[in-house]
């Protein structure tokens, strides 16, 4: 039905859009690129001393001039030698940076009010623009094409919105970096590739931004990447991402294979034609689909590379690992909606994923004593409730946890960095080479931190779920709706591995619950032993340390505000303390026939007294969670880093993230390294193939080289020359008869055949 | 554009001139030059200015002439064009044919353009024998656009033949320390494939024999031309099995396949810098070359024959992942990127015999990119090489911190190299799978694996050098690219960006000839079948 | 005429053969050579009493290079001997692989 109008619209010819400020959309993901190539150059030309016209010739020219940058170093606000060097072209690049992407917000902005103006909600057909063709090749026909429609144009908003204030909040936080003008370029670069990805009118360019925002996440953590384990977790990431990459493309190959679309609209209008519901083909599918988000948006078993990522600078870890790039998978289902929607075992599938990694990094972020690791497995944590609600069909409580989990977790990570900032300041002045991350070496900062303290309490009454603030509403309505699936949907109907869906439901239920629980007991340990208690670093940096500027506080209270009021944005009906279900209404034509297949065609209303029952244990269980941490925390008897004891037992698995990591290293990677060096290459390729022709051909080695030359080498070419060589006796006469014999035996041949 | 190039006959010309235009400058280039004593350093005392100068030069001209194909070429039509036919020794039924189809446009306009540069990479480092150097690589150069563009398969085997000696001769004379071995297990494990590649084409040409009037006699003459094989020549399915398997060894030996792949390293890795790219970029795509234009077109019903067709892919997708593989544990970069040639290649192995349009279009794809990214490559490490004289990757890191350039550069090709959407890369491996995935879906799987192997063993390799801590004292005064490099590295990264954001001119002028094969192998393959069924 | 000739011609060139086969001194199967040179030219001149006159042209090209080769031979065979003392080919196999 849906369809239908789409199909009508287009025909119908002029896009209610059409005219519009929308018809610059090309612009909003090139004025980032602008950005990236313009802070590219002045990182490259700034940096770069030609070298000379003879490379080698100059090779003994030591110590003509050492590099610049060299003297500097590396080392950023995470490590100890961090050396203040203001790049010379910091001005022009702090205008570049946060300058294109404010200009792109206020262009989705103006984009955003003229789909008002076409309908909002209303406005059925997305609006596609095409620019040129991309890959024709036989049936195959991929444009380069936008599709903008209210989905995309939520994602855009927040992107280039939380997007604009991380850059502001940069322009404090790294002033002082040699690599300024770089980490711009890559930031801007990130926004480019975000908008890609949710503008793509097509899976294989969505799939462009895609691995462009693994890419530039690469980039970033490995931004420092003098030191090693910075290096090695940029790698890390990526080559984690491509796993789930592998997994997008073969669901991208099956349905291309299957429907022979690849664009949006085709694959929606194929789809429930094509494959049967609930059918083998589009369950694969969407779980290989499923194996490309659980790799970008870290959800089990692949989210082992975001904790890791935390090695990036701050606002990194704020823009791209907890606001926009991690969610893009939750993006991905979300905008597939047709196609899992017809895929009940893989919603389940999707549904008990999002609720284990959700319970499971919860556990871990107990235990974490690097502030950012704790919001890293908090991250992931929250990434699976996203999933809870995609996979269970309410995709717009999924996007509208994206969107509240991108303010109030965007202001948690900055608000760290605010902290990092202040203690890496102190620590800088007094020479000091404590880890300025540990919260056991913070504690009692909100003295000296008084608005950072304010707004990271509100970001973590927020994310516990505590009412009015803005995750209280996006997380209750994921649960709500997960506990209403239970009964009378595709969802409780299916099986799962052979259980029941409606138990899988309820039980993910439980752990959801679990998860919040939990939630609210790191958050508030975290809070308690950052700035609470007495001030554990040491007396000579206590006077150094000092609230951030007002670039970097400035965005801070912008989030603020957003974290608490951002719940405004979808009123559950029982709570009507302003227009309700906005964005449900907002993105009703993109999920709507998605989130209906889902229920069976009904509008699930739950009793009144059920949603209360609903509501009131997951505040009870926040409440509980945050009052237990306050009553079993002590900070003031934290003791720094330094003189802490090991952990021991269950708290020290914990600590060791379970040993995961290890896991991974001792039954994948080192086997693969090992089989390879080994196996495929010293044994097959050195061995066995160059052995046999050493044997049989080329004998000897030129070089001295040890064991590559075989003693009794190259068997074949010797024999065969050595009989050869016994035909060649040197005597003319010899050689005469035979030639004579030769001569005969031809012209008997031809006279007598 | 196009009419000015017809007012001038250009397509009647171009291609015999691109053929001797080399060669006249490799006589231009040897004679004329001032003397040097055995062992001095040539750039140092001048003596290469002229060679290196003259083959540049001529590489450029080369390159721009050739370059009116891309107008000249009808995108629009399958078919040969700008043929240009003569008899060569009629008594033998041997012809001077040559003509183009997409493919073969592209791939003269990549050896041209990657000639340019190889010549021009070798500027400062070729330091001995210069004029000779630049002599082979010209005549390198007729070789390799000589068998692009044959018409005649005796032409063919003979340019075929042609480019073999040069190139034995630049990794024998200026390559490292083992090139006597190397070279000489080039030249080996080449000339056993091409040898019985001769054999096969004398039986095709007596098949296709037929009566012409010679001197006012009325003989019988074999005819080697391509187009009367492909209509006449009628062999066997029996007899088709062992001449396939005859032009599947001397290809597959080219490409090089699993298991055939071992010359590629030590050649690689022994070549100097110029050489390295020539042979990563242009003459392992003569091998897959073959393939599309002789070895599946002619012997349909052989390649197609189940069990030849499934152990041919099969071969493919262990070189893929097998190639990967064994880069991961590579100590040596230029090793490294020799055995990820082999993965690449056998992307393209799997493109073609997968058989669909948009497989075969992606196999022609990351043939370009292979030439592109691969070749970029080499021009890097031979650029470090130049600087520290060492191409083992523990001897680097932290050199992003020493020379910005060169890091930029080398991780944008790195990235090209992994296939990142945006790049040339991602274009050809997804068309090659996307396509594969429609007739062999097990292997596609497979053959995709390798997006995580290659992410792998790149990354860890260029974290190795440009990234970690900058722990050698030597590596802290290396000097960063200069103008040159710059200039060389300049069109290879354009060339990377326009084939990944915009190839659909590409794809759309080999569109009629990948389009073409498919039908013509598949109908001929339908055919072959029949008749074996109908024989029995 | 023409089969006295082709005869003769015959006789004259097995006469070579054998000449070049059994003898061991270097200027006799040299001499045995140009016996067999000049048989085939024989041949040539008769055969072009009958087809016209290509076959002379041959001859003129046969003594050429009979004059070329008696020149270059000589000559060698002059050096062997100043080397080895000797003609006889039987002492001389510089050409054993």
């Amino acid at each position: 039905m849906l369809l239908q109008q789409v199909a009508d619209a287009a025909q119908a010819g002029a896009h209610p859009l059409s005219g519009t400020a929308a018809r610059y959309v090309w612009l909003l993901p090139v004025l980032p690129l602008l950005g990236f190539v313009l802070n590219g150059l002045l990182s490259l030309t700034s940096a770069f001393k030609l070298g000379p016209a003879d490379p080698s010739a100059s090779h003994d020219d030591h110590g003509v001039h050492a590099p610049a940058g060299l003297e500097h170093g590396g080392g950023g606000h995470g490590d100890d030698h961090h050396v203040v060097a203001r790049h010379r072209h910091a001005g022009l690049a702090s205008l570049i940076g946060p300058g294109v992407l404010a200009a792109s917000f206020l262009l989705a902005l103006a984009i955003f009010a003229a789909m008002r103006g076409a309908g909002g909600g209303e406005m059925h057909a997305p609006f596609v623009q095409r620019y040129f063709s991309w890959m024709p090749v036989g049936d195959l026909q991929i444009d380069a094409a936008f599709h903008l429609d209210q989905l995309s144009m939520v994602m855009v908003l927040i992107i280039t919105g939380v997007g604009t204030l991380i850059h502001l909040f940069s322009i404090g936080y790294m002033q002082d970096d040699p690599g300024y003008p770089r980490y711009f370029a890559y930031l801007n670069l990130f926004v480019f590739f975000m908008l890609v990805l949710v503008l793509g009118a097509s899976y294989p360019l969505l799939f462009v931004g895609w691995e462009g925002v693994g890419l530039c996440s690469y980039l970033l953590i490995g931004f420092w990447f003098s030191e090693k384990a910075n290096a090695d977790a940029g790698k890390k990431a990526f080559i984690v991402n491509r796993i789930g990459d592998f997994g997008f493309l073969v669901a991208m190959f099956m349905l291309f294979a299957h429907t022979g679309k690849l664009d949006f609209i085709g694959v929606a209008s194929a789809a429930p034609t094509t494959f049967a519901f609930g059918g083998a083909v589009v369950t694969t599918i969407c779980l290989f689909m499923f194996l490309g988000c659980t790799g970008k948006s870290a959800q089990i078993p692949l989210y082992t590379w975001l904790p890791d990522a935390m090695a990036g600078p701050t606002p990194v870890s704020a823009l791209i690992h907890a606001a926009t790039m991690v969610t893009a998978g939750v993006y991905l289902i979300a905008r597939s909606n047709v196609l899992f929607s017809l895929a009940p075992a893989a919603q389940l599938t999707v549904v008990v994923v999002g609720a284990l990694t959700a319970v499971f990094a919860a556990t871990i972020g107990l235990k974490q004593w690097d502030i950012k690791k704790v919001l890293a497995y908090s991250t992931v944590s929250q990434l699976g409730y996203m999933f809870v609600g995609v996979g269970s069909g309410a995709y717009v409580a999924g996007v509208f946890h994206l969107m509240t989990h991108a303010f109030f977790k965007a202001l948690l990570f900055l608000g760290s960095g605010s902290v990092i900032y202040a203690m890496h300041a102190a620590y800088h002045h007094t020479g000091n080479h404590d880890d300025a991350q540990d919260m056991r070496n913070m504690g009692g900062l909100k003295k000296y931190l008084p608005v950072t303290w304010v707004l990271m309490w509100a970001a973590t009454l927020a994310i516990a779920g505590i009412p009015p603030f803005a995750g209280f509403f996006s997380k209750d309505e994921i649960l709500g709706s997960l506990f209403l699936r239970a009964h009378g949907s595709t969802l409780a109907e299916a099986h799962w591995l052979g259980i029941p869906g409606s138990a899988v439901i309820i039980v993910c239920y439980m752990l959801g619950l679990a998860a919040a629980f939990m939630t609210a007991v790191y958050m508030t340990r975290m809070m308690l032993y950052t700035f609470h208690g007495p001030n554990r670093t040491g007396e000579p940096e206590r006077g150094y340390l000092h609230e951030a500027p007002w670039i970097m506080t400035g965005p801070l209270v912008v989030l603020g505000v957003l974290s608490v009021f951002g719940g405004w944005l979808n009123l559950p009906s029982l709570l009507p303390l302003g227009p309700v279900g906005l964005l449900d209404h907002w993105l009703e034509p993109v999920v709507g026939e998605g989130t209906l297949r889902v229920t069976k065609g009904v509008v699930p209303e739950a009793a009144h007294s059920t949603e209360v029952a609903l509501i009131g244990a997951a505040v009870v269980i926040a409440v509980v969670g945050i009052a237990l941490a306050f009553a079993r925390l002590k900070p003031a008897r934290l003791v720094p880093k330094s003189q802490s004891p090991a952990e021991h037992g269950f708290e020290k698995v914990l600590a060791n993230k379970y040993y995961v990591d290890e896991a991974y290293d001792a039954a994948i990677v080192q086997p693969i390294v090992s089989g390879s060096r080994g196996l495929l290459w010293r044994g097959l390729d050195a061995g066995l193939i160059d052995g046999m022709t050493r044997l049989l051909v080329q004998g000897k080695d030129d070089d001295d080289a040890p064991g590559t030359t075989v003693p009794m080498g190259g068997l074949l070419s010797r024999s065969v020359g050595w009989i050869g060589s016994q035909l060649q006796s040197g005597q003319v006469g010899t050689y005469a008869w035979v030639l004579v014999v030769g001569v005969l035996f031809v012209l008997g041949a031809f006279t007598f055949r | 554009m196009r009419e000015f190039l017809l007012s001038v006959a250009y397509d009647r010309w171009i291609l015999p001139a691109l053929l001797a235009l080399p060669l006249l400058g490799a006589a231009l280039v040897l004679i004329g030059n001032r003397t040097s004593t055995e062992g001095d350093d040539e750039v140092a005392t001048g003596a290469a200015d002229r060679p290196r100068l003259v083959a540049t030069l001529v590489f450029a001209l080369e390159f721009v002439l050739s370059l009116g194909l891309w107008w000249s070429f009808d995108a629009g039509r399958s078919g040969w064009q700008q043929r240009f036919d003569m008899p060569w020794i009629p008594s033998w039924g041997i012809r001077f044919t040559l003509g183009l189809d997409g493919i073969a446009l592209m791939m003269v306009l990549l050896t041209t353009f990657i000639m340019v540069l190889a010549s021009f990479g070798s500027w400062t480092s070729v330091r001995q024998k210069a004029a000779p150097y630049y002599a082979l690589l010209l005549v390198l150069t007729t070789g390799m656009l000589g068998v692009f563009m044959s018409l005649d398969l005796f032409l063919f085997y003979m340019m075929w033949e042609i480019m073999l000696v040069p190139m034995y001769f630049i990794v024998g004379i200026w390559g490292g320390q083992r090139r006597i071995y190397a070279s000489l297990k080039f030249f080996i494990y080449t000339m056993v494939g091409s040898l019985l590649m001769l054999v096969a084409i004398v039986y095709l040409g007596l098949q296709a024999q037929h009566e012409v009037t010679l001197h006012g006699m009325r003989q019988v003459v074999p005819d080697f031309s391509y187009d009367t094989i492909m209509a006449t020549a009628r062999v066997t399915p029996h007899a088709a099995l062992w001449l396939f398997g005859a032009f599947f060894l001397a290809f597959a030996v080219k490409v090089p396949m699993f298991p055939f792949h071992t010359w590629l390293p030590d050649a690689h890795v022994e070549a100097p810098t110029a050489g390295s790219v020539v042979l990563a970029a242009i003459m392992l795509k003569l091998g897959t070359f073959g393939f599309l234009r002789l070895a599946v077109p002619l012997f349909p019903g052989a390649a197609m024959n189940p069990t030849v067709r499934t152990i041919i892919l099969t071969l493919a997708v262990i070189g893929i992942v097998y190639g990967a593989l064994v880069s991961l544990v590579q100590p040596d970069f230029k090793k490294l990127v020799a055995y990820s040639s082999v993965s690449h290649l056998g992307f393209v192995m799997l493109g073609i015999f997968a058989l669909t349009v948009q497989s075969v279009q992606g196999a022609l794809m990351v043939m370009i990119n292979h030439g592109l990214s691969t070749g970029a490559l080499f021009f890097l490490i031979g650029m470090i090489y130049e600087r520290r004289h060492t191409r083992l990757i523990a001897d680097y890191g932290g050199l992003a911190r020493v020379v910005p350039m060169f890091a930029a550069m080398l991780t944008f090709v790195t990235f090209s190299s992994i296939a990142v959407p945006g790049t040339n890369g991602f274009i050809g491996e997804f068309l090659v799978l996307l396509g594969a995935f429609r007739t062999y879906p097990v292997l596609a799987v497979i053959a995709a694996t390798s997006v995580i192997i290659t992410a792998a063993y790149l990354l860890w390799a260029i974290q190795r050098i440009l990234f970690n801590p900058l722990d050698k004292p030597v590596n802290e005064h290396v000097p960063d690219l200069n103008r040159r490099e710059l200039l060389l590295m300049a069109p290879l990264l354009a060339c990377i960006i326009w084939l990944g954001v915009y190839p659909a001119p590409v794809l759309r002028r080999m569109q009629p000839a990948a389009e073409q094969f498919v039908r013509i192998v598949e109908t001929r393959a339908a055919m072959a079948t029949a008749d074996a069924q109908g024989g029995r | 005429m023409l089969a006295e000739s082709l005869f003769f011609s015959a006789v004259l060139f097995t006469i070579g053969v054998v000449g070049v086969l059994t003898r061991r001194n270097a200027i006799i199967i040299f001499m045995c050579v140009e016996l067999m040179l000049n048989a085939v030219n024989l041949t040539f001149v008769a055969f072009a009493q009958v087809y016209g006159a290509a076959g002379q042209v041959f001859v003129f090209f046969v003594m050429t290079v009979a004059a070329a080769e008696a020149a270059v031979g000589l000559a060698i065979i002059i050096a062997l001997f100043r080397h080895r003392q000797t003609v006889n080919l039987s002492n001389i196999n510089l050409l054993k692989g």
